[in-house]
């Protein structure tokens, strides 16, 4: 009798440190995924913020382009603005923007030359790779939580505390391609 | 996810190896100690040798080493990509940005140091910045960086101490044995005798051991580093190219590097070209396997 009382209180203690582990691990996870949520929008931002400089810079040379610099123009609040798929979608718009406004810009010598604007292109190169780098950081981390809540044993206590799965911070074309390492 | 049980293994390895060299240690303590008639003072010369020389490389290890290497603060102004790219893998990599530092020599080359992610650095030759392409210079930042956030900096800096003071300690009982008077009169009975014979041969067994020990980690660790950083940048092909340029680097001699520093790099800065030295006693693995490990993935 004393025997069976233990083993019950045994199971007892092993199933809520199991609870509390898990609901420790889950916190941590969804912690990360804010914490790379915020850099994602770091980027953005400083995107955000250098985006009029170079359509200042660039404006006089773009006489036939008119239309790039105005889709640029029209996505720009998007970036700081909107949802999560909002803000993929005007960042993927503008990355394509920057591609064809740096392909023009090759035509103009005198433009290439300018420090004003090599500073600019290498800025905003920076802040490309900055924000695919953080998506990358940011999705890995989702992944992580969402598998958290869904594997079981943890699915039950995450249902239980109400952990909800997290967005992919994703677009069609630019997700760059996954690496598969093996030795 | 597998990459955060692999730095708790690291971590948990360098606690192990720790304990391995504090036995050695204390071994080689002791049979000074026993040899010279007092085990106690032997015992605590090593411990309180090995503690201090542990803690000073902890928290100054960096410093000593980005000095002896005459690296200097990177400019962003002057490497606007190398800052860009150091900036953007640690984010990738879910770690502060650590300081970026640059070496003035013509040589391709980088490594990275420091006690923890927190505290750590990055440097690249102005070699590098120069001739690698900028695909090829970011994924060498990416191994680098994959080094700093499993902690094989860490690791490396204290193996190197620990190597250090078994090699010292080791040096010091030969020493007092050969150059020593007690020769005939050791007191004690037939353990101390035995504990001072078993001392011999570790202290000449030792600092090689120690030494291989050091060796075999460090390649290890560089090819962990490639995978890892090909998982940050997500371009195993950079870094191969980028090892190829490397490998058929003409003028490979990091002028500032030492046998002390060697290992750090990205690749043995200290190789001739063509001199080829791999195996047991080589700081890094084949370069050619790297690289063939690397057009794999």
């Amino acid at each position: 009798m004393i025997l069976a009382l233990w083993i019950i209180i045994g199971i007892a203690v092993v199933i809520v440190l199991y609870i509390v582990f898990t609901f420790n691990r889950l916190i941590s996870l969804r912690n990360r995924v804010d914490n790379a949520w915020s850099q994602i929008d770091v980027q953005l931002k400083r995107r955000y913020e250098l985006i009029p400089n170079l359509i200042a810079t660039v404006k006089g040379y773009m006489k036939h382009e008119k239309g790039v610099l105005t889709e640029v123009t029209k996505m720009r609040a998007n970036l700081v603005s909107g949802s999560m798929s909002e803000k993929a979608k005007a960042s993927d718009a503008i990355s394509n923007a920057f591609k064809t406004i740096f392909a023009v810009a090759e035509d103009y010598p005198k433009l290439q030359a300018s420090e004003n604007f090599k500073m600019l292109q290498e800025e905003l190169s920076g802040t490309e790779s900055k924000i695919a780098y953080a998506r990358q950081f940011y999705n890995d981390n989702v992944m992580a939580l969402n598998n958290g809540i869904q594997q079981f044993p943890s699915s039950v206590i995450a249902g239980i505390l109400n952990f909800k799965e997290r967005e992919f911070f994703k677009t069609e074309e630019s997700e760059k391609k996954s690496v598969k390492v093996e030795f | 996810m597998m990459l955060y049980d692999h730095i708790s293994s690291n971590k948990r390895k360098s606690i192990l190896l720790i304990v391995l060299f504090f036995v050695i240690i204390g071994i080689l303590g002791y049979a000074l100690g026993a040899y010279i008639g007092n085990v106690f003072i032997g015992l605590s010369f090593a411990i309180i040798l090995s503690v201090i020389m542990t803690l000073v490389s902890f928290y100054s290890g960096d410093k000593m080493i980005l000095s002896m290497s005459h690296a200097i603060i990177a400019d962003k102004k002057k490497y606007p990509h190398l800052v860009n790219s150091v900036e953007g893998l640690a984010i990738a990599a879910g770690i502060p940005t650590p300081k970026i530092y640059v070496i003035d020599d013509s040589a391709i080359n980088a490594f990275a140091t420091g006690r923890d992610p927190e505290h750590a650095a990055v440097t690249v030759t102005t070699g590098a910045i120069q001739r690698l392409k900028r695909d090829e210079l970011e994924a060498v930042i990416a191994h680098e960086m994959a080094h700093i956030r499993n902690y094989d900096i860490r690791m490396m800096m204290l193996v190197v101490v620990l190597v250090g003071v078994v090699a010292l300690l080791s040096d010091l009982f030969l020493r007092s044995f050969i150059y020593g008077k007690r020769k005939d009169d050791i007191k004690g009975g037939t353990i101390v005798i035995v504990v001072v014979l078993i001392g011999i041969v570790l202290a000449i067994l030792t600092p090689l051991i120690a030494q291989l020990i050091k060796l075999s980690i460090s390649r290890k660790r560089e090819f962990l580093a490639d995978a890892d950083g090909a998982l940050l940048y997500r371009n195993p092909k950079s870094l191969a190219n980028a090892l190829k340029a490397i490998r058929d680097d003409k003028e490979p001699l990091v002028e500032a590097a030492n046998k002390a520093t060697a290992h750090l790099f990205i690749e043995n800065p200290l190789r001739n070209f063509k001199g080829k030295v791999n195996g047991l006693f080589s700081t890094h693995p084949d370069i050619n396997e790297r690289i063939r490990i690397l057009e794999k993935m």
